[in-house]
Parts: structure tokens; sequence; C-alpha cells
């Protein structure tokens, strides 16, 4: 075996394990810190997330939000850029989402208004992503602090609109009035006993199936596209990219382009498929999880569908181990994203010159 | 015409106090990007030792002791972060991000443990916090019109890490510009080859910068915890840690330029306060939401090189990787 496969096997599967392993490890010990058994908690957690139809529901409704900025975050990550932005993306699409429901005639077809919903938060995550990708492209200046400052603009753009301009009228809440019933995205439960099948109701709705359906997309489009080589090209080595014949700066406007509009995608699932109204801070998290779930997934369309269900099943479980147990809110899942980012991506080479010392040898005597 | 006096010195005097945290944060960050270390995690070392420094000063009594503790919590924040993108080489802004992420979800974690409350630390009393100092001379200097409202109001009354983060700053430019560690510091940032050529650690220089960035982002954070504030509140640091970071870029990573940009911004959010629902002639109510958006508008046109250029630390965000 040559020296580079050999490198690629420590690199694609011992190391990310190992990473993972060590997150675990160390939220192991947070657990112990604030004295609770991490074995117990791992019981109620992992009941919580699948114990019970309910439960199942929430688990896939926080996996979904997950998929789509986990998704948005990797597709950056494939042209070599940090959007660190999706919180702010996730708002603002939020707001296309919601205006499409607010201002579309309601006695249109539910058919005819969720994709158009879906376009919308597509659009306006994408428009919010633009400006940075611009900027980074043709002026030089640094994704990661314009996506930082989008954030910000997002969250005192939408706190004005909703203050000002979409509060409904004699509501003391800073929220939007309520979407007509056909821009409500179906629960699952409403189709299952449409079906004649009872399940447990949870605020799983169609976005689910929506969100399958853009991993799918992203997969195609990433490994079997010219625009998907063409992003990884650049992302892979500029220079060569450039030899090539691709324009990476076109490049990074169309990869963040991409990257803000599956962020976008969170509002359909929050608004239309579940609060049925514009309101403030329905993205807290989603974004910055991202990154966790897209640095897990090893930034591959199945890596961050199960890195996505897992964080599912934490915030899920987590939610109920905050009710089981005394000494534990869910922000314990914040903890971890935190540990799962710092060693699955700030620390990923930590293992790194042990393995290759161990197994150096053994490889050598095949 | 002396109520608009006043008001003036008013909304300054609170922009000296909402200030100070950005001096100590950005400078905490010109000490990291110098050496050539992108600090996103400044918001997360402000957030966490908030926390500490009032959890600190409420179990022994003493702001003092929060204060130390605070800046050993930072320290420790700094130290993942060196550990993660000095020795490790990993991704710098990574592990910045992992850095705010770990602070929020601690935070929040440690409350309810310690405290059980989801959030808050206990209300410290009179002396456990640091308190406001009046400077000798202000009855005398009281009676001259103009001036003594000014020394009264302005420069006299603030807490003493309102004055240290003033003094801080010269000092940052002393070290940085007239010691022989600030001279390899800003090397180790533009051309780290240089200085392992000379036989210096490159990876030393960057743990200093990243300590020294420790201290002063554990002072800021207990400033808002233990200073401005009496009590440690849930996400409290509220994103003051990336203005410093706006800060710091839009006054290009010198000393004074960066304390300029730190009141800049420090004087829109204090006037975001003040203008709250008040109508202007002719232009009408401001709404609060835009002044508050001003640093971050006026970081992205700098950065889109409409207002000069923000040329970072060439080897800024680079891991250095020792050629064999």
């Amino acid at each position: 075996m040559t020296r580079d496969r050999r490198l690629s096997w420590i690199n694609g599967l011992l190391l990310p394990l190992f990473n993972v392993l060590t997150a675990f490890l160390a939220t192991a010990v947070v657990f112990i810190l604030i004295d609770v058994n991490p074995i117990e908690a791992t019981k109620v957690l992992i009941y919580g997330a699948f114990g019970y139809e309910e439960g199942i529901g929430y688990t896939l409704y926080y996996t979904t939000n997950f998929i789509f900025t986990g998704l948005a975050v990797a597709v950056a990550f494939h042209a070599g850029l940090f959007n660190i932005g999706g919180e702010g993306q996730a708002y603002v699409g939020g707001l296309g989402t919601a205006l499409v429901a607010l201002y579309i005639d309601p006695t249109l077809s539910a058919w005819l208004i969720i994709p158009l919903g879906i376009s919308g938060g597509l659009l306006f995550g994408a428009m919010w992503a633009i400006i940075p990708a611009y900027l980074q492209a043709y002026r030089g200046s640094h994704i990661v602090i314009t996506t930082i400052m989008f954030n910000f603009l997002a969250s005192a753009l939408m706190v004005y609109l909703l203050v000002h301009v979409l509060r409904e009228v004699g509501q003391m809440s800073p929220q939007s009035k309520d979407f007509p019933d056909s821009a409500w995205i179906p629960f699952v439960h409403d189709v299952f006993a449409g079906m004649g099948i009872q399940i447990a109701q949870s605020p799983l709705n169609l976005s689910f199936i929506v969100a399958l359906l853009f991993s799918a997309i992203v997969w195609f489009f990433l490994w079997h596209t010219r625009w998907g080589f063409a992003i990884r090209a650049t992302g892979k080595s500029n220079d060569a990219a450039v030899y090539s014949g691709i324009n990476p700066k076109k490049i990074i406007v169309v990869t963040m382009c991409i990257s803000g509009a599956l962020a976008g995608l969170v509002g359909i699932n929050e608004l239309m498929g579940v609060q049925h109204r514009l309101l403030l801070d329905f993205n807290y998290g989603y974004g910055f999880g991202g990154i966790a779930v897209a640095l897990m997934g090893r930034n591959h369309p199945i890596g961050i569908i199960i890195a996505a269900l897992l964080f599912g099943i934490l915030y899920q479980g987590g939610m109920d181990l905050a009710f089981e147990m005394q000494n534990v809110s869910r922000h314990i899942i914040v903890v971890m994203q935190g540990l799962v980012i710092l060693f699955c991506g700030g620390l990923e080479y930590l293992y790194r010159p042990i393995l290759i010392r161990f197994l150096a040898p053994i490889e050598a005597s095949e | 015409m002396n109520d608009l006096l006043l008001n003036l010195i008013l909304t300054l005097d609170a922009s000296f106090r909402v200030c100070t945290p950005l001096i100590f944060a950005s400078m905490a960050g010109l000490f990291a990007e110098r050496s050539g270390v992108v600090d996103i995690g400044l918001e997360g070392k402000l957030l966490m030792s908030a926390f500490i420094a009032a959890s600190a000063a409420s179990v022994f009594g003493s702001p003092w002791i929060g204060l130390l503790f605070a800046i050993f919590a930072s320290c420790i924040f700094a130290m993942i972060h060196g550990l993660a993108s000095i020795t490790f080489k990993g991704n710098q802004i990574v592990s910045g991000v992992a850095i705010n992420i770990l602070a929020s979800g601690l935070t929040m974690i440690l409350t309810l443990a310690w405290f059980k409350s989801g959030g808050i630390t206990p209300t410290l009393k009179g002396d456990e916090r640091f308190l406001s100092i009046t400077l000798p001379g202000v009855d005398i200097i009281d009676h001259i019109p103009i001036l003594g409202v000014i020394y009264r109001e302005l420069i006299s009354g603030h807490n003493i890490l309102v004055y240290l983060a003033f003094a801080t700053v010269p000092l940052v430019w002393w070290v940085v510009y007239r010691t022989r560690f600030g001279l390899r510091l800003r090397a180790v940032g533009e051309n780290p080859k240089a200085v392992d050529t000379a036989g210096l650690s490159v990876e030393g220089l960057r743990y200093k910068a990243l300590l020294i960035g420790g201290i002063l982002c554990g002072i800021g954070g207990a400033y808002i915890a233990i200073a401005h504030n009496a009590q440690f509140t849930k996400e409290m640091t509220a994103g003051q840690g990336f203005i410093a970071l706006a800060a710091l870029i839009f006054g290009k990573w010198h000393p004074y330029r960066v304390l300029a940009a730190c009141f800049l911004f420090g004087f829109l959010d204090a006037l975001a306060v003040r203008l709250q629902g008040v109508v202007l002639p002719v232009i009408g109510e401001i709404p609060v939401q835009l002044i508050e958006a001003t640093p971050y508008i006026l970081t992205v046109i700098l950065l889109a090189g409409f207002i000069g250029k923000a040329i970072p630390p060439k080897a800024s965000a680079q891991p250095y990787i020792k050629e064999l």
C-alpha cells in the first residue's frame, strides 16, 4: 500500500471515528462535572428520542433543520469556503418563505403555494449570501468576517421588520399574522391519518422529505455535474481550477448562493411546517449547529443525514433529559455541539501523529 | 443649550462604559491576529469569563477574586484555541467557533449546576463588584462652568476597569511597536518563516500572543459581569466579541485606530439607547435597529474597500508548518 493510500484510510475513517468518540467522552466528563451519571443520562436521552412515537416525531423534526444547515455548510466547504452565516441566511430565508405565505392569494392550491414558499426561502437565503460572496470574490474581504456581520444585520433587519412592518395589528408580541391553511406544509401525523393510520401528534412535517430530497440533489450536483466538479476543484486547488478553465470568482459566488439557499430552507420546516407565522429567533442555533453537522458528516450528504439525525436525537432527548434530571438543561446539547466542532474540526489532526506512528510499521510489514 | 451639552456629556459618558469591554477584547484580538492567529473566539472568552467572574465574586465576595478567576478561565479557552490552531495546525476559525459555542452552552449548564438557575448568577451586593471611583478634586473643579460638568460626569465616576482599559491601549502600542517581543510578534504574523529562520519559535510566540489575549479578554468579560452589571445573565455579552472583532478590522490592527473604532461603536450603542423612541426633527424616528447595526454595516463597507483598505497580517489564519 502506498503512503498516500494509507493516509487516506487513516484520514477518511479512523480519524473521524476517534474524533467523534473523543467529543462524546468529553461530554461524559462534563456530565460527571455537573454531578450527573453519563450512562443514566444517555439512557434517558435515547428513550426521549426513540422511546415513544411523539419523541421520534420530534427527533426527525429537529433533524430536518440540521440537514438543511449541514448541507449549506458542506457545499461551501467543498469550495474551500467557510460559511459561518447560516444563522442569518436561515433567518432571512424564512422571511422569503413568510412573505409568500402572507401575501399570496390564499385561495390558490397548496400545490402551488408550498413550492413557491420553498422557492422564497431558497431565493432569500441566497440573497443574504450573495453580498459576502461578491465581496470575497471580487473585493478580497474575508467571507468569515462578512458572514458574521451579516448574521447580526439579519437579526437587526428581522427585529425591525417584525416590530414595525409585519407585526399583526393589535398584537403585542413581534410576530406576523397566521399563514392561511393553504400555506401549511402537512404534518406527518395528518398525512398518516389521511391513510387511516393513527400516529402520535408531533411537529414532524413533510419538510423532512424535502430535506432528504435536497440531500440527494446536493449529492448529485456535487459529484455528477460540471458545476459540482468546478466547485470541488476550486476548493482543492485554486490554481488547478484556473488552469482547467474554471473561473474561481464565479464559483465562489455560485457556491455561496447555493449554500445560503439551502440554509434558507430552515424556514419552511419551522414556519410553513410548524409555527404557521413569522416570529423572532425561529432559526436560533441551527446555523451554528450546521457547522457541527457538516464537520461530523465529513461534508457528504449521507454523513450529514446521519450527523443531523444524531443532533436531532440529542435535541429531542436533551429536552427529556432536562425534564427528568434536575441538574441538566437542554443546553447540554450546545456544549456537545461545541465539543464536536472542537474535536472533529479544530482538533481534527489530534490523533494523526499517533495513528501514523502505530500503523506505519504494521503496514510496512505487509 | 446647557441641556444639549449635558445630554451629549451623558451619552459620551455612557460610551466610555460601553466601549470598555470592546477595548479589552479588541486588544486581545490584536495580539492574536498580529501573531497570525485569527481569533473568532473573542465572544466566547468574554462570555465565559463574565460568567466565571460573577460566580467567583459571588462565592468569595470579592471582585478581585472574580477578576482572577475570569482571567484564568479565559486563558484556558485561549490555550484550547492555541492547542488546536498552533500545535495541531487545525483550522483557526473552526476552533474559534467551537470556543464560542462551548462558552454559550457551558455557561447555561453551569449556572444550573452551581446556582440552580437557568442562566443567571446571584446578584452581587455593593462591594462584591467594582464600584465607581470619584476622582479627587471633583468638588473644586465643579464650580468651573462646562469644565466642571465634564470632569464630574465624564472623567470621574467610572470603575477602575474603565481607566485600566484606556491605560491598556498605549501599553499595547508600546509593546507592539517599541519592544523586541512586539517586533517578533509582528514578524511572526507577516512572515513566520523568517522568524523561524532567525531561530525563534513561531509556536512559542503565537502561544504568548494568545495568552496575553486570554488575559485581556478575561478582564473584559469580568468588566461586563461584575463592573458594568451586578450579575451574569444569559448570553450577556450579546455579540460584543464580534463588535470588537469588527473594531479590530475597522482600526486596521493598529492600537490607537482600534481604540477610535471601539469608541465610535460604543458611542453608537449609547446613542441607540438614548434615541429609543425619540422623534428627531426632519428625519423623524430613527429605528434603533439601524443604529445598532451601524458598526456591522460600516465594517462591511470598509471590508469592501470603499473607505480605505483593511489588509490583515499576511500569515493570518495560516498554521505554520515547518519544512523539513
